[in-house]
């Protein structure tokens, strides 16, 4: 059996007419995957036909030809060098099929960025360059096409490469080659060049050769994105697995690992495989599954890290986004923002530029990102985030949105802006870290008691009969066989703070969150109202008993006083009995009311 | 070995976004072999487990050897099998000589839609080992697909997350994007998902990983002493042997690396004509 060989998906992405197909066309002939003369052939009929040559016309004529064993269809096209084989994905270069140019580009390992000599530098190969450059694509080489056509005249070329170089370093993209060519007759693709001998740098199919297959990203710091946390319990298996792809770094067997944003810690007890050797370290890029020695409250969306090289945690997140969508992004929409396993609720917070991501101008009056756009914008998230930096770990570090039900828009995190429970955050890592445990851990409790801790908070204006909601939820869960308890911030005001101010208000909600969080690690269902801390400040509490979560119910529908994102709305006096059946159902759907 | 790292990883992390995104989950399992790797797949995803019930269309065309590899199989690996039918047209006749395109429409694309939607009765294999008619009836959401790119060009349109809508159709002009390993995990209310774990696999690849894994693939697709074997399986009626000694694995992929016959080409309704397999496809064909 002969070795099997390397792939690298590449993307050619160039505006319409400067010679996208020629050139892949070319690259297939000279290759030895199309036979001799055949691209010729087809540029003839076309000629012939008086209709331009279009990649699409090779397609066809090869499709008729499959006798010849050509692996090709619309979608993607292969060849091989005696270094590897390479598969060039589709991205069309008009701008209606961005979407599909942008689907495409995220897959490639390496881009070739093609400009038509006679042509210059056009909109959509600025626009192209910002997107690969935003897609993570930094291995690039810009090739110049059409040479034959300005007399492969270097003056010409000369001032292309200027131009676009500046354009692209502005969008962090350093090339590594600039390769003038004519794809149609052959020159700089696969082999050199007598009418342009000028050029000394390499041919396409070198420089492609030349780009680097691994761009190691197990020296980066760990980062394990949890997808999952697995306890089948069938087949007498009973292991509980957190299962996540290793994006960057590398994990070993006995690495004490944090969670973050919940700031759990534990050790890995082993890396779990099926039908093979079990492993004692894995890398980046491998889809792992690891059980820990201690049975942590582990979710999707969490990041495991070393404790020394932890990500980032916000919601206010500066970002570079384009858009996509056929409706704009508007401030005052919620969407849903999906970054590595994570996802939550957000808004934009703030614009700072929408670009016009063809020539980068600014356009300062606009309110909202446009189809196509490209923007600087903060993003506010209703969860906690982890997050890395784009430019440091590109995994953790980029994002989609979601409008409706569809992608709509991607983009990268360029910073983590403080938020106002940042201070709370740090502190309630620093307990989380010292806290002394006994032998009981939140999982065996959540078994015995039979559902997770968690807490109920019910929000709305006063006289909308929350309290009544509260009491009448209590006696419902715990009639049901929860532990569940009532703490009325009434009470904690009453004994706790009586040693505070009546205006301190920080300390105030601190210490309610903390005693929400004592009886969280105690295993209850906490139900709670916002009748003495305030709205705003369930943020704060959030941040205090992460990583339980706070379901939040507003009664009084979707008015201003309404929190972002409430789990559930309902209308002001709704009668009790019928909140409390509305309550429990969607706490049972997200389940929240028995352990898994 | 590093491509079918990649590829195996890849589908492994498919595999469990979409366990995590669809409660309504289900895999379309063939018996051929590139959805036997994908069941493959789905046990290395969940650790020995395949957490969801694997569904089988059943034309009453197979080769019989299949079913008996089937339900081995389930009982072996402790598979939930779930089994449709067109009933009706089989109680009227149908068969290829109606026409192909007819007939696979009516036993494969007609089956699957209502097997999947619920609105046909399922077949489930029960501890006894025999099959039962099942009471659920709820729709799945997610349907894991076992097709590839490069079988023949409708397919190589696809995402690995493809939305269908509410008759099962699939428009391939409009698709969302796909970024990194974000996938469409959102849906209206009576749509599903079709998702294609093994979108990046060749043939080859697909050859190589049975091989490296050691996968019990159906020896349909070996030599055993006539000269003939099948490529690619499916109705007895509509699916050709082809001239190969290929005994082995190993054999199979010597013999890929030499050929130049496209995958399907033993299979009729392929050629009956050139948009065919896009048709299906758009009418929620596999």
């Amino acid at each position: 059996m002969t070795q099997p060989r390397d792939t690298m998906n590449i993307v050619i992405v160039g505006h319409v007419d400067h010679g996208k197909s020629t050139l892949v066309g070319r690259l297939l002939a000279d290759t030895g995957v199309l036979g001799d003369g055949k691209l010729e052939k087809v540029q003839a009929t076309c000629r012939r036909q008086g209709k331009e040559f279009e990649y699409a016309f090779l397609l066809d004529a090869l499709e008729a030809e499959q006798d010849q064993g050509i692996t090709i269809d619309a979608a993607r096209v292969f060849f091989r060098t005696d270094k590897r084989d390479y598969i060039i994905i589709d991205a069309p270069g008009h701008i209606e099929f961005l979407k599909n140019m942008v689907t495409g580009a995220a897959r490639a390992e390496a881009a070739v960025l093609l400009i038509d000599a006679k042509e210059g530098v056009r909109e959509n190969s600025r626009r192209h360059g910002y997107l690969l450059s935003m897609l993570g694509i930094r291995q690039v080489v810009v090739v110049v096409n059409k040479m034959d056509l300005v007399g492969h005249d270097r003056g010409v070329y000369d001032q292309i490469v200027t131009e676009y170089r500046a354009f692209l370093a502005e969008v962090g993209i350093e090339p590594r080659h600039f390769i003038p060519i004519s794809a149609r007759d052959g020159d700089h693709v696969a082999k050199g060049s007598e009418t342009m001998a000028w050029h000394d740098g390499p041919t396409v199919l070198s420089a492609l050769d030349g780009f680097a297959k691994q761009p190691g990203r197990a020296d980066l710091p760990l980062r394990v994105p949890v997808q999952d946390v697995y306890k089948f319990n069938a087949r007498g298996d009973d292991r509980r697995i957190v299962a996540g792809r290793v994006e960057a770094g590398r994990v070993k067997v006995g690495d004490k690992v944090v969670f973050s944003p919940s700031n759990k810690v534990s050790t890995v007890a082993s890396l779990e495989v099926f039908s093979a050797a079990t492993p004692t370290e894995k890398e980046a890029g491998a889809s792992v599954g690891v059980t820990l020695t201690e049975q942590i409250f582990v979710e999707r969306g969490d990041v495991m890290s070393h404790v020394d090289d932890q990500p980032l945690v916000g919601t206010r997140l500066r970002v570079n986004l384009f858009w996509l969508g056929r409706e704009a992004m508007r401030p005052d929409k919620t969407y849903k923002i999906k970054l590595h396993t994570a996802h939550s609720e957000c808004r934009i917070a703030k614009i700072h530029r929408v670009l016009d991501a063809s020539d980068l101008d600014a356009t300062a009056d606009k309110t909202s990102v446009e189809r196509h756009d490209v923007a600087d914008v903060v993003l506010a998230t209703r969860q906690p985030l982890a997050v890395d930096l784009a430019a440091e770990i590109e995994a953790t570090g980029r994002f989609v949105i979601v409008d409706d039900y569809d992608i709509a828009g991607g983009g990268i995190v360029r910073e983590v802006l403080p938020d106002e429970a940042h201070q709370v955050r740090l502190e309630a890592k620093i307990r989380e870290f010292e806290w002394v445990r006994g032998d009981i851990r939140s999982q065996q409790r959540a078994e015995r008691f039979g559902h997770p801790a968690s807490m109920v908070m019910l929000t709305g204006e006063a006289g909308v009969g929350k309290h009544a909601i509260a009491r009448a939820l209590e006696a419902e869960l715990v009639e049901t066989s929860h532990h569940a308890y009532l703490l009325d911030g009434k009470n904690v005001f009453l004994g706790v703070d009586a040693d505070l101010a009546f205006d301190d208000r920080g300390g105030l909600v601190r210490r309610f969150g903390e005693v929400v969080h004592l009886f969280l690690d105690a295993g209850t269902l906490v139900v709670s109202t916002t009748n003495v801390i305030g709205l705003a400040d369930h943020r704060t509490v959030q941040a205090l008993i992460s990583p339980f979560k706070m379901f939040i119910v507003h009664v009084g529908g979707t008015d201003e006083s309404a929190p972002d994102g409430a789990d559930l709305h309902l209308s002001p006096n709704t009668a009790p009995s019928r909140a409390v059946a509305q309550i429990v159902a969607e706490l049972h759907r997200r389940g929240r009311l028995r352990t898994h | 070995m590093a491509q079918l790292d990649d590829l195996e990883e890849q589908g492994i992390y498919i595999f469990r976004e979409a366990y995590r995104h669809f409660k309504q989950m289900c895999m379309l399992w063939s018996i051929g072999k590139d959805s036997t790797v994908l069941l493959w797949l789905a046990r290395k995803a969940f650790f020995g487990h395949v957490p969801f019930p694997l569904v089988h269309i059943d034309t009453s065309y197979k080769v019989p050897s299949m079913i008996a590899y089937r339900d081995r199989l389930a009982r072996e690996w402790g598979l939930t099998m779930v089994v449709g039918q067109n009933r009706q047209a089989l109680a009227e006749g149908m068969n290829h000589e109606k026409g192909r395109l007819v007939c696979c429409r009516a036993l494969k694309t007609e089956a699957l839609r209502h097997t999947l939607d619920g609105s046909w009765p399922r077949l489930r294999m029960g501890a006894d080992g025999q099959y039962h008619e099942e009471e659920n009836r709820e729709a799945f959401t997610g349907v894991i697909v076992g097709a590839r790119a490069d079988e023949e060009g409708s397919r190589s349109k696809e995402r690995y997350f493809s939305p269908r809508d509410h008759h099962g159709d699939w428009d391939v002009a409009d698709q969302p994007p796909e970024l990194w390993n974000q996938f469409k995990t959102d849906f209206a209310p009576g749509t599903h998902v079709r998702i294609h774990p093994l979108l990046d696999w060749t043939e080859i690849n697909i050859w190589e990983y049975i091989e490296r894994e050691q996968i019990p693939i159906i020896d349909l697709y070996f030599d055993r002493g006539s000269g003939k074997r099948y490529r690619s399986i499916g109705c007895e009626t509509c699916t050709a042997m082809i001239d190969s000694t290929a005994k082995s694995t190993q054999e199979i992929i010597v013999e890929l690396r030499r050929t130049n016959v496209p995958e399907r080409a033993g299979r009729a309704q392929d050629q009956e004509d050139t948009y065919a397999m896009e048709k299906l496809r758009r009418d929620g064909y596999m």
